[in-house]
C-alpha cells in the first residue's frame, strides 16, 4: 500500500498506509491527522484540506483540474506549492508523497 | 419572543424539508439562517452545479433544488429569520429560549440543528494584525460605500466580488487589485474590464503579490504586498477590502454542551436525538455510525427528527402515523381542496 508522509504543524511526521482510489484528504480524515478540515467532504468547493507538497513531489503529481486553483485563491495562506488534497488520488506512482498540513483551514 | 414548536438552525436542503415534515404532522417551526438566502451549501457553494443523486430526480442544480424545497413548504407559510445566527440557549421549564446575534429571540418546544458544517462567515487574511484594524479600515464586506470616496482602497481576491468592487469603486476612489496569481476565477467579462480599466490607469493591478503586512496607527496607512520571487511593495491604502469566499464555522452551537466529535453533533438513528432532551441534529452535522453525508440522507434524518419533535411540542397527543396521499389532516395542512 502506498505510504503518505504527513507532517502536522507541531512538526510531528505521520507515516500513513493509504489505499490506492482513497484521495490524501480521505488518508488524513481515516487516520485522525489534524488540521485538515474537509468541509465539504471532497466537492472541491471549500478549500479546507490545504496541504503543501513538497517541492519534489510537485511535478509529479496529476495536473489541477479547472476550478482546485480558484478553490486555493480561498485557502489560508496559499503557496506555488498548495495543493488540495481532495484531488489527489492515492496510486502507487504517488508512494512516498509528503504533504505539509498549514497551520489553519481558514 | 417568537413563540412556536420547533426552531430549525439552518435553512439547507435538509432544515427545508425537516419543515415540511413538521408541517405535515401538524406541528409550527420557523427558521433562522446566518446566510441572507435559503439553500445553504446548495446555494451558497454550488448554485449551478448539477446533482444527480436526489431520488426521482436525474438531474438538478442547487438552486433549483431549493426553490423546488422553497414550493414545497410553501402552504406552511413558514417565516424565515435569515442574516441571523443563534447565540444563546437557555432552558425555560419545559420550553428552549433561544437568541440569536440580531436579538431575535424564540420561545420553542424544541430544536432541530440543520447547520450544515456550521454557519459561513467570511474567510480572513492570514496576516496577524488585520484583526486591530477589522470594521475600522479592514472589511470583509461592503455595507456603506460612500466611506470609500477620495480614497485610496486595497482590494484583495480573485473572485466576483472583488472585480466587481474593484470596478464599481474605480468610479470614486484610487484602487489597487492585489491577486496571488494571474488567473481569476471571477467571470470574464468582469477580468477584461478589470484588464481596461488597468491599461486606463484607473486600477492599480498587482497580480502574483499577496498581503505580507499593514501598517497604521489607528486606521490603515499603507500595506506591503509581497511577489511570489520575494520582492516586497509599499503601497499607500486609507482601507483594505478582502474577498476570499465564505468558511464555516461552528461558532456558539459548540458551547451548548452538545457532545461533539471532529465537529459534528452525535445523535442516535431513531430519532436524531442528540445527548440533549429535545434538541436534535441533522444533515451534515450529524454523526453517527454509517452516516452519509449525501442531501438525501438528511431528508431521511428530518423526517425523523421532526416525529421526535412531537412528544415536546403536544406532550398530551399521541402521534399517528399516516400518509399524504390518504390523509385527511396532511392534505388540510398542504392547502389541497379534494372535493
Amino acid at each position: 500500500m502506498p505510504k503518505i508522509t504527513y507532517r502536522t504543524q507541531d512538526n510531528k511526521t505521520h507515516i500513513i498506509d493509504v489505499q490506492n482510489g482513497l484521495t490524501v484528504m480521505e488518508g488524513a480524515i481515516q487516520n485522525d491527522i489534524p488540521g485538515i478540515d474537509a468541509d465539504c467532504g471532497g466537492g472541491m468547493s471549500c478549500a479546507t484540506c490545504h496541504v503543501y507538497v513538497d517541492e519534489e513531489w510537485l511535478d509529479k503529481l496529476p495536473v489541477k483540474e479547472d476550478g482546485e486553483e480558484d478553490m486555493l485563491d480561498m485557502a489560508f495562506e496559499p503557496k506555488k506549492n498548495s495543493r488540495l488534497s481532495c484531488q489527489l488520488i492515492v496510486s502507487d506512482t504517488l508512494d512516498g508523497l509528503v504533504v505539509n498540513i498549514p497551520s489553519k483551514q481558514g | 419572543m417568537n413563540k412556536t414548536d420547533v426552531l430549525i438552525i439552518g435553512a439547507g436542503p435538509t432544515g427545508l424539508f425537516c419543515a415540511h415534515q413538521l408541517g405535515i404532522i401538524g406541528l409550527t417551526c420557523e427558521i433562522v439562517d446566518n446566510l441572507d438566502k435559503a439553500g445553504g451549501q446548495c446555494i451558497e457553494l454550488y448554485p449551478d452545479k448539477p446533482i444527480y443523486d436526489i431520488p426521482a430526480i436525474p438531474e438538478c442544480t442547487g438552486e433549483e433544488l431549493t426553490n423546488n424545497l422553497l414550493k414545497q413548504i410553501k402552504p406552511f407559510n413558514i417565516n424565515f429569520h435569515l442574516n441571523q445566527r443563534v447565540e444563546e440557549l437557555k432552558k425555560v421549564n419545559d420550553r428552549w429560549h433561544v437568541k440569536t446575534n440580531g436579538n431575535k429571540e424564540f420561545d420553542v418546544a424544541s430544536i432541530v440543528i440543520a447547520g450544515g458544517v456550521g454557519s459561513f462567515e467570511p474567510r480572513k487574511f492570514p496576516v496577524k494584525e488585520c484583526e486591530k484594524f477589522e470594521g475600522n479600515s479592514l472589511f470583509y464586506a461592503v455595507k456603506d460605500k460612500t466611506i470609500f470616496k477620495d480614497k485610496t482602497i486595497s482590494i484583495f481576491g480573485g473572485g466576483d466580488s472583488a472585480l466587481d468592487w474593484a470596478i464599481e469603486l474605480s468610479n470614486t476612489s484610487k484602487v489597487n487589485l492585489i491577486h496571488r496569481r494571474d488567473g481569476f476565477s471571477g467571470m470574464e467579462a468582469s477580468v477584461q474590464k478589470v484588464k481596461e480599466l488597468n491599461d486606463q490607469g484607473k486600477i492599480n493591478l498587482y497580480t502574483k503579490y499577496q498581503l505580507d503586512s499593514i501598517s497604521g496607527q489607528n486606521k490603515i496607512n499603507s500595506v506591503k504586498i509581497k511577489h511570489d520571487e520575494g520582492e516586497v511593495k509599499d503601497i499607500k491604502s486609507d482601507y483594505v477590502l478582502g474577498f476570499f469566499g465564505l468558511i464555516m464555522q461552528l461558532g456558539p452551537i459548540l458551547d451548548w454542551g452538545l457532545n461533539i466529535d471532529k465537529k459534528k453533533v452525535e445523535v442516535n438513528t431513531e430519532n436524531f436525538e442528540t445527548n440533549i432532551n429535545g434538541i436534535f441534529a441533522i444533515g451534515d452535522i450529524c454523526s453517527y455510525p454509517g452516516k452519509l453525508k449525501l442531501i438525501l440522507s438528511g431528508f431521511h434524518e428530518g423526517a425523523l427528527a421532526a416525529r421526535g419533535c412531537f412528544k415536546y411540542a403536544k406532550p398530551d397527543e399521541k402521534l399517528r402515523f399516516e400518509f399524504t396521499t390518504t390523509s385527511k389532516a396532511a392534505q388540510e395542512r398542504l392547502g389541497i381542496k379534494n372535493d
